[in-house]
């Protein structure tokens, strides 16, 4: 290993704008007279407009236009789109409602667009917009997920009960047949809670016209700007794709929330032609908490047969999904493939059946959010596997490692193939670091103090590197899911890597250039990491579900072979050997057998003067690019075990302890993956302990701000034990799996198994808030008492 | 409709004197970004709860979401972007880099300033201290693990400077 290349923990690159304050997100972009627009929202979850009268807006001091849906309408721009076709056991296709970007006659969240108000400063556009007269029609609410499929009231009229689909998995017969022979059988009950990402730089977007070139530029907050232009441009029809330019710049985090297409982008970049001025809009937080795409929000009732000797034999799955009022971009495949195909678990389970109904409220629209699918899985399987270790009075460690998958690659019943791992390794290893033997101890004397401590596993697996374009097409995807790269060497050998991916923190800048560096000799200095901008960059998909080392990474790795080979010719002419006798190591050409060598610069060089080569044979420059599309997911897979303690008299919770051991394959920056990790354990902490989006049965959302949505703070987090197993991952060049999000996928199942465990109780809902502790911690002290 | 009424405000900003006529409701933290195109103080919410917009308002933290300009009137303002002295970085910003503090980026403008103020006013808190101290910041991307560990380094290379300081 160079003290650069891959597995070394490089510093980043990145860091130093950073930290100087030299950061470019898109509200610090501004443009030479731009102009502010303002959404004006529906205060109402459910309501028919009987009328919208705008007049008095548009004459309001500052005011350039107001626009409507009757505006996009007219115009031809369509609505915002669900790109992933799902069908129902029956064969039919799932529900898509229309989801105007601005409303058409009704309004279906609190937060929904009803018009824009576009004035000069933006508390103009805020004073004009409450000129805007609206008559509501208020109509009841649906709200709660479990109850959709039977309310009354219908949001969409393609959508009978509600609902978006009724989609399965697996095999029923031989499920129901595993059942009936069943030793034991394990039922649980969970609700997977509600979630604002919360990214911490707000969504935003500077929409400019160029009426010179008939061509829009739009800077955005987004985590795969070619596939925001492609949207925009074939199904919203805002221009051709070669008139409309899409800029991601520095992007303040995203965990699934910045993919998705919104209306506010459409709009703003609309809108910049309608009013000959460059149009920003920056949300404010509590637009985020009303109007990004949620995560989670699952209802789930399962079933686990086991036979005497604790084999699993069989797991049955009824979930009901919220997708809120309309379906995001991705939001179908969330609560289906990235979901159900991961029930298997670590475990060798024979026969699986999954039925999922999506289901439409009234509430902000639903998609992926970092795990996306995988965290709900790893939570019922996770939970589920606990229980019934309790049940049966097993040890939880002992239950698991009985039914581990040992075989690979391994089939599981619902689609997935395994093709590397060693879940006992994580397992032994995370139980040795967090001290597990000596838990019973703690346990004893934490008592003393009258505290209550609990341990709990998670030990997870989730599909990453998502995934090959042919797979995912069957499976109803819209697009395939390859990565681009092109390596451009410039003449005096300093290397430019333009990737379909983008970074929102993963420090791509760095760990990128660690591999270039690598493989080509050059100095990390010499080395650019470009992305994020449609015009600089070839097609991509973008950076999610932890893609961007396992197919990102695949496809430069594709490009420099190509590089290599082609400088391997120029070199062979400069050194006067035959090609089959050049070697290329440490940036450096050397003939095989002698000391004749020249440097990957002078070469470089060469390439672009051309003196030295036959160019009817060899093209001059150096400048390969590739498309990697890969053969298979990933499949990290780890233990995370979680410690507790409770206080039961204030029902406040501390996290002890909590260990992570994870197998994401090759590392490639240990720092970067390290941190990766931190960050899902603490969203996964989140989920578990503080944080919950709860609408009232009116609609309104009573966590919009930060004083009640609980975002974990410092104090309500330890520092964690981290450690790491690797098993390679066959099925890229690099053996990378991905980190970017095991932390959130693993999390919330290991901390709840402690929550129930030191409690007592299985009945612990997600976020165990103090005052939902301290409610069940009561009622267990009584019904101890009463014993 | 009557021009919104403007009033003359004066402060220093990383050292450097700037006035401007400005609304009255105008916020620091919209006079940094927009009047004086300090881009680096961020604004994360509307509550006064993220932290992502701390600056040094006469050497003491302060979100400058829950300021008027017009209340730093003669006041020594310093922003992220006034820390480094020239090319050579605050030891805080060096320890967030050397110890990954730091992810999107987005908090950590205000983190930095947070900690500079932490480590005058406390020296070298411990674990705990910091993690309490950080209360009024939100970070979504690191878990904070390598923040802490940032800060502690952080405070001790600046009592190592105080020291060194004081020593000549
Ligand atoms: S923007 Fe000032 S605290 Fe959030
Ligand atoms: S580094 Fe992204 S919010 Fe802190």
């Amino acid at each position: 290993m160079t003290k650069t290349g891959i597995g070394a923990s490089v510093k980043r690159k990145e860091d130093q704008r950073f930290i100087t304050g030299s950061g470019q997100y898109t509200d610090d972009v501004s443009r030479p007279g731009h102009v502010h627009a303002y959404f004006l929202r529906s205060p109402h979850a459910h309501a028919v407009i009987r009328r919208l009268d705008i007049a008095a807006a548009k004459a309001a001091p500052g005011v350039l236009g107001v626009f409507t849906g009757d505006d996009l309408a007219a115009d031809k721009i369509g609505g915002l789109i669900c790109g992933w076709m799902i069908h129902s056991k029956d064969g039919s296709a799932m529900k898509a409602g229309a989801h105007p970007a601005l409303a058409q006659g009704k309004v279906r969240y609190v937060g929904d667009h009803v018009a824009v108000v576009i004035a000069e400063t933006l508390a103009e556009a805020r004073d004009g917009a409450e000129k805007i007269i609206v008559d509501y029609e208020v109509l009841p609410a649906v709200i709660d997920t479990a109850g959709a499929q039977a309310a009354k009231t219908q949001l969409h009229d393609v959508a009978p009960r509600n609902t978006v689909f009724e989609w399965a998995i697996g095999d029923k017969a031989a499920t129901e047949a595993a059942f009936g022979a069943a030793h034991h059988v394990t039922k649980i009950d969970l609700v997977n809670n509600r979630l604002v990402p919360n990214a911490m730089e707000p969504r935003a977007a500077i929409g400019e016209y160029d009426p010179g070139q008939g061509a829009y530029t739009l800077w955005t907050t987004s985590q795969n700007p070619h596939v925001a232009r492609l949207v925009l441009s074939a199904f919203i029809g805002i221009a051709p794709e070669n008139k409309l330019r899409v800029i991601a710049p520095d992007v303040g985090g995203g965990f699934g929330s910045k993919i998705f297409i919104y209306a506010e982008e459409t709009v703003a970049v609309w809108a910049s032609k309608k009013v000959g001025r460059p149009v920003k809009w920056v949300s404010d937080r509590t637009e985020a908490f009303l109007s990004d795409a949620h995560g989670r929000d699952h209802v789930t009732h399962a079933e686990l047969a086991m036979d005497a000797k604790g084999k699993i034999l069989a797991l049955r799955v009824k979930t009901i999904a919220n997708l809120g009022a309309y379906l995001s971009t991705f939001s179908s495949s969330v609560p289906t493939y990235l979901y159900a195909t991961l029930l298997s678990g670590q475990y060798d389970i024979p026969a699986i059946y999954a039925e999922v109904d999506a289901v439409y409220t009234n509430t902000a629209p639903v998609d992926a959010y970092r795990g996306a699918g995988r965290p709900e899985a790893t939570f019922v399987v996770e939970r589920i596997i606990e229980t019934a270790a309790r049940q049966m009075g097993l040890d939880p460690a002992d239950l698991r490692k009985r039914n581990f998958v040992r075989k690979f690659p391994h089939q599981t019943p619902v689609i997935m193939m395994y093709d590397a791992g060693d879940y006992r390794a994580s397992l032994d290893k995370a139980m040795e670091i967090a001290d597990v033997k000596g838990f019973g101890k703690r346990k004893r004397e934490a008592a003393r103090r009258g505290r209550l401590r609990g341990l709990g596993y998670s030990t997870y697996i989730e599909a990453c590197g998502i995934a090959p374009s042919q797979a995912v097409g069957s499976l109803g995807a819209g697009v395939g899911l390859w990565e681009s790269a092109e390596v451009r060497v410039n003449p005096t050998g300093s290397v430019e890597v333009l990737t379909g991916s983008h970074a929102h923190g993963q420090g791509h800048e760095t760990t990128f250039a660690q591999l270039v560096s690598e493989r080509l000799g050059v100095p990390m200095e010499s080395i650019n990491i470009v992305h994020g901008d449609t015009d600089k960059v070839q097609f991509g998909m973008g950076t999610y579900g932890s893609r961007s080392g396992a197919v990102g990474m695949s496809a430069i790795v594709k490009a420099l072979d190509k590089v290599e080979a082609k400088a391997k010719k120029v070199a062979a002419h400069l050194l006067e050997a035959a090609e089959a006798d050049i070697d290329f190591k440490d940036g450096k050409f050397t003939v095989k057998g002698t000391d004749k060598s020249v440097a990957f610069a002078d070469v470089a060089l060469n390439a672009y003067v051309a003196h030295k080569f036959p160019t009817s044979e060899i093209e001059p420059g150096l400048k390969e690019g590739a498309f990697y599309d890969p053969t298979n997911f990933t499949f990290p897979a780890g233990c995370h075990i979680c410690e507790v303690e409770i206080d039961p008299e204030t029902g406040v919770t501390e996290i002890a302890n909590y260990t992570a051991v994870d197998d994401f394959g090759v590392l490639i920056n240990p720092m970067i993956v390290e941190g990766q990790v931190h960050g899902g354990i603490a969203q996964g902490i989140g989920q578990a302990l503080t944080e919950g989006a709860v609408y009232d049965a009116s609609g309104q959302l009573l966590t919009a701000s930060y004083m009640d949505y609980c975002m974990p703070r410092a104090d309500n987090l330890p520092s964690f034990k981290l450690g790491f197993t690797e098993t390679r991952c066959p099925s890229n060049p690099l053996g990378i799996k991905g980190c970017g999000e095991a932390g959130a996928i693993a999390a919330p199942a290991a901390v709840m198994n402690a929550m129930t465990d030191a409690l007592g109780t299985e009945a612990v809902a997600m976020p165990a808030t103090p005052q939902a502790v301290w409610k069940v911690a009561q009622s267990q002290q009584k019904l101890a008492a009463a014993e | 409709m009557a021009q919104t009424p403007k009033i003359a405000v004066a402060m220093t900003v990383n050292g450097q004197d700037v006035s401007a006529r400005l609304e009255a409701r105008t916020l620091l933290v919209q006079y940094l970004r927009e009047g004086l195109r300090l881009t680096g103080t961020h604004v994360g919410c509307d509550t006064s709860q993220c932290g992502a917009c701390v600056v040094h308002v006469d050497g003491k933290a302060v979100k400058s979401c829950t300021i008027l300009a017009s209340q730093c009137e003669g006041a020594q303002v310093v922003t992220i972007e006034g820390l480094a002295h020239g090319d050579k970085l605050h030891p805080m910003q060096e320890a967030f880099r050397e110890h990954h503090g730091l992810q999107c980026g987005f908090c950590t403008p205000g983190m930095i300033m947070t900690a500079v103020d932490m480590a005058q006013r406390l020296g070298t808190p411990d674990e705990h201290t910091i993690r309490e101290e950080l209360e009024g910041n939100i970070c979504r991307c690191t878990g904070y693990h390598n923040i802490v560990k940032a800060i502690d380094a952080g405070c001790h290379e600046m009592a190592k400077g105080q020291h060194r300081q004081a020593a000549e």
